[in-house]
């Protein structure tokens, strides 16, 4: 198991590589880019071989930021390569984020339909 | 031959100055905390307003405030000649839909935040040129309807840079009629689109600051008056940024001796109330104006006041295509 | 004296202008806002891997584990912005909320719940892929372009 101070500090510190990025670049970046460059920098460094050690003395601290959600993107693409070729490639990646996915949707919706906005 | 009224490249000088001889504010829940909060008719108490949405409680905003105005000259919405209104939304959908309900003609007008200026300054010439005998101008704003107009989800977790304005929940209407008691509009200055390449959409202040500083330097050369002429300069919601910009602009532009300066934005809100620089919206300068301005001009503690309402004419579609920012500011010289 | 053309010189005035713009406006507190990223973003890594832990410690295996815990996190995110809270820390953890999966969450729930007064298909329904729509098809994108790239180094 990984320890809890290390999924602090590493899940820490690429948040706080985030608000380096919203600080000292362009005004323009909203949290829709962060999460866009998080999730696609993620899969990348993932196919790249890079972010399997991260995960594995962060944790959840690597794979909760949403790099983390990339990597097993890439992961679930590249294994099911592996098994099934070509179409591992299209299937992969989906089938091992479904669970996320399907949750943020639906939870998505129905906190939708619970609650209203407050401002 | 030029025109008998006008004077310098753009301004406009009255015969029979308008009379503003009534006018009402309506103001949110924050803005009734500010320090003018004793200040404006009504405060609400939340942000629906008793309606069941942001865009309800808005078009309701500027209906009751309209009706207040008139009220309070013991008039009626069927006395009333010519509404002029507008507001941030697209296809002006507050001011629209109140004037759906209150019946009177209408002209809506589309000035960013300095639709106020806009409607008093058309209201003015209405009046002066003998149209209309009772013209209400008047402009609102909601911050939710706004925010999620121009920005993000209002429930979405999102830092505000210290540059960013908080648009106003607010509304104020003005009663103007060729003879009466009250404050009379003596000029106007129409202010011309400058775009300073500015593109931070969460900095208004830096792209409207040169608008208002162009406004103020040709008003003052149009109508050859010295720089201490009035006892203030209000500018629209330049905010903190904005103002401290337009101040230096005013040194550059020559403005001497210092003109007694301040800004909407910067006085509607305490520094505790974390709206960062400031307040923007229609709502902003209107409600200023139809509150502690014209008080304080009826106590005489003010007899001579230049508003400069200041508007940024950007939408999310041309800050999307990477287009800078336009802005605008026109100028209102009320006087005792 | 030759005159400047209008567009020169009105590009040396904007040039002037932002240089006027920088001096005034206020930079952001890059310390202040590094630190609450940096914690704010680290506590929920560490909610996340006491729920892991606890999940390994009953025994379920470790991809299933991180699933069940991203969709613990996805839910608390939800929720959070459902009551009105997710945003008010947001305005102060900026990236720190915004980067771990909650933050995905709350981009989600605010776009879908801002736009019920407008109906449950073009409103929510629409609007709940504002910000996900966008995340995912770069994440899809990425993730098969690799996977096709294995298929042609492996072939």
């Amino acid at each position: 198991m990984v320890p809890l101070y290390m999924a602090f500090l590493i899940g820490g510190l690429l948040c706080l590589l985030g608000q380096l990025i919203m600080d000292l670049t362009k005004a323009s970046i909203t949290p829709g880019h962060i999460l866009v460059g998080y999730i696609s920098g993620g899969a990348i460094l993932s196919g790249l071989g890079l972010y399997e050690p991260l995960v594995k003395i962060g944790g959840a601290g690597a794979t909760i930021p949403l790099s983390g959600f990339g990597h097993l993107l890439t992961q679930g693409s590249l294994k099911a390569v592996e098994q099934k070729g070509l179409l591992g490639a299209f299937s992969g990646g989906v089938e091992a984020t479904a669970a996320g996915i399907t949750a943020a949707v639906v939870f998505g919706y129905l906190a939708a339909v619970l609650f209203n906005p407050k401002g | 031959m030029p025109a008998k009224k006008k004077r310098g490249a753009q301004t406009l000088v009255f015969d029979k100055p308008p009379v503003l001889t009534s006018w009402a504010s309506i103001a949110g829940p924050k803005e009734g905390q500010g320090p003018w909060g004793q200040e404006f008719d009504w405060i609400m108490e939340d942000y629906l307003f008793g309606e069941e949405s942001w865009e309800k409680a808005e078009n309701k905003m500027l209906r009751e405030t309209v009706k207040k105005a008139l009220n309070k000259r013991n008039f009626d919405e069927a006395d009333a000649e010519i509404l002029m209104a507008g507001d941030l939304l697209n296809q002006l959908v507050s001011s629209n839909y109140a004037a759906r309900q209150l019946g009177i003609p209408f002209l809506g007008l589309y000035g960013a935040c300095s639709t106020m200026a806009e409607s008093l300054l058309v209201a003015a010439i209405l009046v002066d040129g003998e149209y209309f005998e009772r013209v209400v101008a008047a402009a609102c704003s909601h911050h939710y309807t706004a925010e999620r107009q121009f920005r993000f989800p209002t429930e979405q977790g999102i830092q505000k840079t210290l540059s960013s304005q908080w648009t106003a929940t607010a509304a104020g209407a003005v009663l103007l009629e060729p003879v009466g008691t009250g404050p009379r509009i003596t000029a106007v200055s129409i202010g011309k689109v400058i775009d300073m390449d500015q593109k931070d959409a969460n900095d208004m202040g830096s792209a409207m600051a040169p608008a208002a500083a162009h406004t103020i330097k040709t008003h003052f050369s149009d109508l050859n008056r010295p720089s201490d002429y009035y006892d203030l300069i209000v500018t629209g919601d330049l905010g903190k940024v904005g103002m401290a910009i337009a101040q230096q602009l005013f040194i550059r532009d020559g403005l001497q001796p210092e003109p007694n300066y301040s800004d909407c934005g910067v006085l509607l809100y305490d520094a505790i109330q974390e709206v960062n620089a400031g307040g923007s919206g229609c709502g902003c300068s209107a409600c200023v104006l139809c509150g502690p301005l014209l008080k304080k001009m009826i106590s005489g503690e003010i007899n001579k006041l230049l508003f400069v309402a200041t508007g940024a004419l950007m939408s999310p579609v041309t800050s999307f295509q990477g287009e800078s920012i336009p802005a605008i500011a026109h100028a209102v010289a009320i006087e005792n | 004296m030759k005159t400047p053309d209008p567009q020169r010189w009105k590009k040396i005035e904007t040039e002037e202008y932002e240089s006027l713009v920088q001096q005034v406006k206020p930079k952001p507190p890059l310390l202040k806002h590094c630190v609450w990223a940096f914690i704010v973003g680290g506590l929920i890594c560490l909610l996340a891997q006491l729920i892991m832990n606890y999940l390994l410690y009953q025994g379920i295996d470790k991809v299933e584990a991180s699933s069940y815990t991203a969709v613990v996190m996805i839910f608390l995110g939800a929720f959070l912005t459902g009551i009105g809270i997710y945003d008010e820390l947001g305005k102060r953890a900026g990236a720190g909320s915004i980067v771990p999966i909650t933050g995905f969450a709350n981009a989600i729930v605010a776009s879908a719940m801002e736009f019920k007064r407008e109906g449950y298909i073009f409103g929510v329904g629409a609007r709940i892929f504002t910000v996900a729509g966008p995340t995912l098809l770069f994440g899809f994108v990425v993730a098969v372009l690799i996977g096709l790239i294995k298929v042609f180094l492996s072939s």
